[in-house]
């Protein structure tokens, strides 16, 4: 709970945000002794992980430092697949007292489970992103992830009413009611994704609604889907909302993995929960700070289902550099793309952030895209269809043409690959209300 | 005396120019010239309606991507060497036709419906050197009274 008092103080220090200016050796010293606990407890109660040790000869005593957790094996989504629903639980069913679950594109979903205690982890740590956003006691937060089995929606809503800001469970879909919840109710603050908020500011526009003029939502906390610094400027000039990224994932705890503070400049990693490495995808060695890999999470104090060396797929790298913000926690890069959203176009990967990045140079603002993937003669083959929106539109068939040609240009120089693009009326591509779906696969059969 | 013509983009798909025609018939809209241009990959249909407006709320209340930009109607005797005529007028001011779509009226003209690079430039040029040019009312009303 927010104390009143310090609240009342000069509006800036909240105790629930000490943690993330611990001094680094006693963040260090809290680390390891959570680490050796975590793993201790991982090797006793899931069969999967003791295997692993013991298959490499490791006894949970051999963790006598941070970097004694390069000795441990890595886990990964296929380990949630193979032992689901509850094989990775580390507590039994009569402690859990939640269970969220990803949608999974193939097959069976992902679950992940929740002692109280870990919901209490969980609430503090959207708190303090909560915190270094700029959220307060005061604010009115329309929550528009969704609510149910995603993580988004009952986690971020613990949190905000922890923070006892007002909360507007709206939950995702609905566009125009949002609009007008945001009007009617006075909404300061926003939660959701940022390609849902992009469609959100186009129905406003549709609705006649000037988010500086009738709105008064100053800020927004953006995430479950990669996004870029051109996305950030768009948002934040289109509707003047700052919009800050938070970053999670269900398997290690939903968002509040790591969250960015006031110079918006990559997301802290709650470290004290979070234990944060870098890998080489390839040869799986760990890398340096301030190199691009894979990030790798170990959760220090998950009770129900602990995730060692958990890859998360994304790519990125830590920021070791000190913030001014003063939090001693290190940075992320923000995540723009993760290894399983690549595709290979005549033998060059491809990241869909490329195609965004590539987008937003052309036009200065995000048109609605969709990547269509096909195979033609046994070769991957690429299309952009591109929506068109008034102020594109020009009445001579040469301009458009440029256009065209504009969008297909800087697609090259970003990806190095000629590719075609289409010009699409507006709304033809469908809007998600969640996650983006930013590519059509019609390849028959996927490697 | 600028003419409003409202320009829509139509996707590459079956049915789109229907739809749209669809659209603007049921708010009665009427069409009094237009010109559909196909680029191969998407196609260009612009217009001149009475209500250039509405037409352009029409088409976006449909969905599609729409447009108003400023044209000129001239006026021209209705025989060989009409267009010709102020064509050679014009070159000496460096003017250039984007495009042009036309329609002959029962009083015996031809109404050109013309996009110039430069349309300001374009109205003194052709005031001068004496084109007559359509105002909106006089272009959706004196096709009325046949010869």
């Amino acid at each position: 709970m927010i104390s009143r008092l310090w609240n009342d103080l000069e509006g800036t220090f909240f105790p629930e945000s000490a943690l993330d200016f611990m001094p680094v050796e006693r963040l260090r010293e809290v680390q390891l002794q959570r680490l050796k606990t975590v793993v201790s407890l991982a090797y006793e109660r899931v069969a999967l992980f003791r295997e692993r040790l013991d298959a490499r000869g490791l006894k949970p005593a051999d963790i006598r430092s941070l970097d004694d957790v390069r000795r441990l094996p890595y886990s990964m989504k296929s380990d949630l697949r193979d032992t689901y629903p509850y094989g990775l639980f580390a507590v039994p069913m009569t402690e859990v007292v939640r269970l969220h679950a990803s949608s999974g594109t193939t097959g069976k979903p992902i679950v992940v489970g929740y002692t109280a205690q870990d919901m209490e982890v969980w609430k503090q740590v959207i708190v303090r992103a909560l915190l270094s956003a700029g959220f307060t006691r005061g604010d009115i937060v329309q929550n528009m992830y969704g609510y149910g089995l995603f993580t988004g929606g009952l986690g971020l809503h613990a949190g905000l009413e922890a923070l006892e800001a007002t909360v507007v469970p709206a939950s995702g879909g609905n566009s125009e009611r949002q609009i007008m919840l945001m009007k009617d109710f006075g909404v300061t603050a926003i939660c959701g994704t940022p390609s849902y908020f992009v469609h959100l500011i186009e129905v406003a526009q549709r609705m006649g609604v000037d988010f500086r003029r009738d709105l008064k939502v100053k800020r927004g906390l953006f995430g479950a889907e990669p996004w870029s610094d051109g996305l950030r400027k768009y948002i934040e000039g289109a509707s003047g909302v700052k919009a800050y990224d938070i970053y999670g994932l269900s398997e290690i705890v939903g968002p509040g993995v790591g969250s960015e503070c006031e110079c918006r400049d990559g997301p802290h990693i709650f470290e004290d929960h979070f234990l944060v490495e870098i890998i080489d995808p390839d040869t799986l060695e760990p890398l340096p700070d301030g190199q691009e890999g894979e990030l790798v999470f170990t959760t220090l104090s998950k009770q129900a289902m602990p995730a060692i060396r958990y890859r998360t797929r994304d790519i990125t790298a830590i920021d070791p550099r000190p913030c001014s913000c003063g939090r001693t926690l290190r940075r992320i890069r923000r995540i723009c793309r993760r290894s399983d959203d690549m595709f290979i176009i005549h033998g060059v990967n491809v990241f869909p952030s490329q195609i965004e990045a590539a987008l937003l140079r052309t036009e200065a603002s995000l048109p609605h895209y969709l990547i269509v993937l096909t195979r033609r003669s046994g070769l991957d083959q690429m299309e952009v269809r591109v929506e068109i929106t008034g102020e594109m539109l020009r009445d001579r068939v040469g301009a458009m043409e440029q256009l065209q040609k504009r969008f297909a240009r800087s697609i090259e120089q970003v990806t190095g690959l000629h590719i075609a693009v289409t010009l699409a009326q507006p709304g033809s591509i469908e809007r998600s209300e969640g996650k983006a779906r930013r590519v059509l696969d019609l390849r028959e059969s996927k490697s | 005396m600028k003419i409003r013509q409202i320009s829509v983009f139509l996707e590459n798909q079956p049915g789109r120019l229907s739809a749209l025609c669809r659209a603007l018939a049921e708010a009665g809209i009427n069409l009094v010239a237009l010109t559909l241009s196909d680029a191969g990959e998407f196609g260009l249909l612009r217009f001149i309606t009475p209500e250039p407006d509405r037409a352009e709320q029409v088409a976006k209340a449909a969905g599609f991507a729409a447009i108003s930009s400023d044209v000129l109607a001239l006026c021209l005797p209705n025989r060989p060497g009409g267009l010709a005529a102020v064509l050679t007028q014009l070159e000496p001011h460096g003017l250039s036709v984007e495009y042009m779509y036309a329609f002959a009226r029962r009083t015996g003209d031809a109404v050109m419906i013309t996009c110039f690079d430069d349309v300001d430039l374009a109205m003194a040029a052709l005031r001068t050197a004496g084109v007559s040019m359509l105002k909106p009312a006089d272009l959706f009303a004196s096709d009325q009274p046949s010869v």
